[in-house]
């Protein structure tokens, strides 16, 4: 048993890490959220030509053959950098339509998800008119609802663009009629793009986590540093035991989808549920350790709050997933 | 990553569970402490006969040799199994581990195979009533006399001590060091008059506890362990002993309270109730989180030699599950949980403790906050 990554998955921690950062610096990231559109085409051309899109899609569709621990990785370093991206809608349609689509479904959508070119975007929302994000210049919308699901060509939707109050991605209502219907089990699409949202949401966490440590070592008061009163530090404290658990479930998750499909069920919505508390508290407790200038516009912090309650949502709240920890525990 | 184990994991959690399946003792008995006790102290033999009393111990001291890996396998294999626990298990996880990692050759001779056999149980003398959480203040006098020393002073909360042998007792030999420099770690014999053992009654109205009064107490120099004035550095190791490797069998532990708390709330018709419901989920996933970051960690431990930060929130993890849950037990079970004589009153108010013993919670949370976060001291 190896609960570490191995140099495959470190190599691709670190190229992240080294890569967003300097692509996305928050000065970046902050224009790419208060413009009209969040995304950067060049960006997205130069993270294609990496091979990220197609990480988790099969090699016979042009992806690079790996599984969800991989894009786990990479995700939870994009939620990290809070890179403004089509990203992850566009690897949850992957993932969607490799574990529902036909294998003419498959042929046809998958190279272009992975290659970047003809991107995927899926609905994260349940109703008659959900939400999905970076659908505008999607090829392809995955919709799924109550018993099943169906992909839409992205000329054949009207969108309508919402504004959240996470700006750094773009949302849209999509109405479509009919769609052609994926065959397969949905559902456990629909899991494994849970966990893609999980590493998502790990990832903000952490970073919420790290620039509150940072600020608590050099913000003085009452001529000490913050974080050596208790009241911080021990906040503090709590904020990693919910990013390092949110982490573990997450991981967890993501390795079932890859090697222990049984176990994805419950496995996801823990990991779902457990990421989302652990974000939203985290960015939440990281503005009450930065004080009043938390609550400022120009601070970064109200961002990774933002996309934090908003991917909370997406996919599932975490009432919802815990109502089915539950109902997998044991209790029905 | 790979989750799944290793064909050399399989191989000895089949053969523990072989024996297990051969060897379990069954129910324990009723009947009173020492009854319970002696039980355990046969488990423990049995454990020993079979080669499972020292897994972590290396093999030349009458160990397995175990990996990380498989001392986790171990915990849950005892805990899936609800075998008992051995009779001497501070000898086992603390004492052993702290004579082959500070003691002599001839301390190993005398002391490690009777810790094993469970012939002489260990406890340990580490607390005192004016020294809890801050333990290098400690006032436990040990004075220099005749190829020894003479112990002085009072402890408190030492498991096992009405049936041990060895005190595992952290005393100060130089009262003019500074604090952690003054400490002497010494096995001191229980079997002598200068010690006496009182039973301390606990909120649960059992004495699991005890408290030791030493009245110049003789302790050979033989049986100084790590040298004069180490007696912190050999007692850290022993506290992180007690800490290491018992996240698995504990979230074991707690999954299979969980179960019998969910098949309460089935039988009292509370199934679909919303709040417990929530609840029980939300403890199903600290208990996960749990049990994972304890796997984690022992493979971080087991590449880089210390556990990351998932490690350092294990025991928060833990006592925070089994205080939540057995508040929870307490609203489903109703006013019969809160009888004397139910399960589920006794777990609620032993589970006070949890997060008191072997670390309080504020105290960890300090630990994270300046060892994992690196966040300044406030002394």
């Amino acid at each position: 048993m190896d609960f570490g990554f191995n140099d495959e998955q470190s190599e691709i921690k670190s190229t992240a890490r080294e890569f967003l950062q300097a692509r996305f610096k928050p000065e970046k990231v902050r224009e790419l959220a208060e413009s009209e559109s969040p995304y950067d085409d060049a960006l997205w051309k130069e993270m294609s030509e990496l091979g990220w899109p197609g990480i988790a899609i099969a090699e016979e569709h042009g992806g690079q053959g790996l599984g969800v621990v991989e894009l786990v990785i990479l995700l939870e370093e994009m939620g990290h950098a809070l890179a403004p991206s089509p990203y992850i809608a566009n690897a949850i349609a992957g993932l969607l339509i490799e574990a529902a689509g036909s294998d003419e479904q498959k042929s046809r959508w998958l190279p272009g998800i992975a290659s970047g070119e003809a991107r995927g975007a899926v609905a994260m929302t349940a109703g008659d008119e959900p939400l999905a994000g970076a659908a505008e210049g999607a090829a392809v919308i995955v919709l799924p609802h109550r018993d099943g699901g169906v992909l839409v060509e992205g000329d054949d939707a009207q969108l309508e663009k919402v504004d959240l109050i996470d700006t750094a991605r773009a949302y849209y209502r999509v109405k479509a009629d009919g769609g052609d219907p994926l065959p397969g089990d949905v559902e456990a699409g629909l899991q494994r793009g849970a966990v893609a949202l999980a590493a998502e949401l790990v990832g903000v966490a952490q970073r919420a986590l790290d620039m509150a440590v940072d600020y608590a070592k050099e913000r003085e008061q009452f001529d000490r540093p913050i974080g050596a009163y208790q009241a911080v530090s021990h906040r503090l404290a709590d904020m990693l035991w919910e990013v390092e658990e949110a982490r573990s479930l997450t991981l967890y998750a993501a390795w079932c989808a890859d090697d222990d499909p049984d176990a994805l069920p419950l496995a996801s919505h823990m990991a779902k549920a457990r990421a989302s508390d652990a974000a939203s508290r985290v960015t939440h407790d990281a503005i009450q350790t930065f004080g009043g200038i938390g609550f400022t516009w120009e601070h970064d912090i109200h961002f990774l709050l933002k996309r934090a309650k908003v991917s909370a949502q997406l996919m599932g709240t975490s009432s919802r997933h815990r109502d089915r920890v539950a109902a997998l525990a044991g209790l029905g | 990553m790979d989750l799944s184990l290793t064909s050399e994991e399989t191989a000895f959690r089949d053969e523990l569970r072989d024996w297990l399946e051969a060897n379990h003792p069954g129910e324990a008995p009723t009947g009173g402490d020492q009854i319970q006790f002696e039980f355990e102290r046969d488990w423990q033999r049995r454990l020993h006969e079979g080669g499972w009393a020292g897994v972590s111990w290396p093999k030349e001291y009458g160990g397995r040799g175990a990996t990380l890996i498989e001392q986790s396998i171990f915990g849950a294999e005892l805990a899936r199994a609800k075998a008992p626990r051995p009779a001497n298990v501070l000898g086992l996880v603390m004492g052993g581990p702290v004579v082959i990692a500070h003691g002599t050759e001839e301390q190993k001779e005398r002391f490690l195979e009777p810790i094993l056999s469970a012939e002489e149980i260990w406890c340990q003398g580490f607390s005192e009533p004016e020294s809890g959480s801050d333990l290098a203040s400690l006032k436990t006098r040990a004075v220099k006399d005749n190829g020894g020393w003479r112990i002085t002073g009072q402890k408190v909360w030492t498991t096992f001590a009405h049936e041990a042998k060895w005190c595992m007792l952290v005393a100060r030999s130089d009262g003019d060091a500074p604090k952690h420099k003054g400490l002497t770690y010494f096995l001191m014999d229980m079997e002598q008059d200068e010690v006496e053992v009182r039973p301390l009654r606990q909120i649960t109205g059992e004495a699991e506890f005890n408290e030791l009064f030493i009245e110049d107490a003789y302790v050979p120099d033989d049986n100084v362990v790590g040298g004069e004035g180490n007696g912190w550095m050999v007692a850290i190791t022993t506290l992180m002993n007690e800490r290491a490797g018992l996240g698995a069998s504990a979230a074991l532990g707690l999954a299979q309270t969980l179960d019998e708390l969910i098949a309460l709330a089935k039988e009292r018709g509370l199934a679909d109730d919303p709040s417990v419901r929530d609840k029980v989920a939300r403890l199903k996933i600290g208990i996960e989180g749990l049990r994972l970051g304890a796997m984690r960690a022992l493979t971080t431990t087991m590449k880089v030699g210390i556990p990351g930060p998932e490690g350092s929130i294990a025991k928060l993890q833990w006592s925070s599950a089994n205080q939540a849950m057995t508040e929870l037990a307490l609203e489903v079970g109703g006013i019969e949980a809160l009888e004397k004589a139910s399960p589920w009153s006794y777990r609620f108010l032993r589970s006070r403790a949890n997060s008191i013993e072997g670390g309080t919670s504020d105290v960890l949370r300090n630990i994270v906050a300046e060892r994992v976060l690196g966040l300044p001291k406030l002394r």
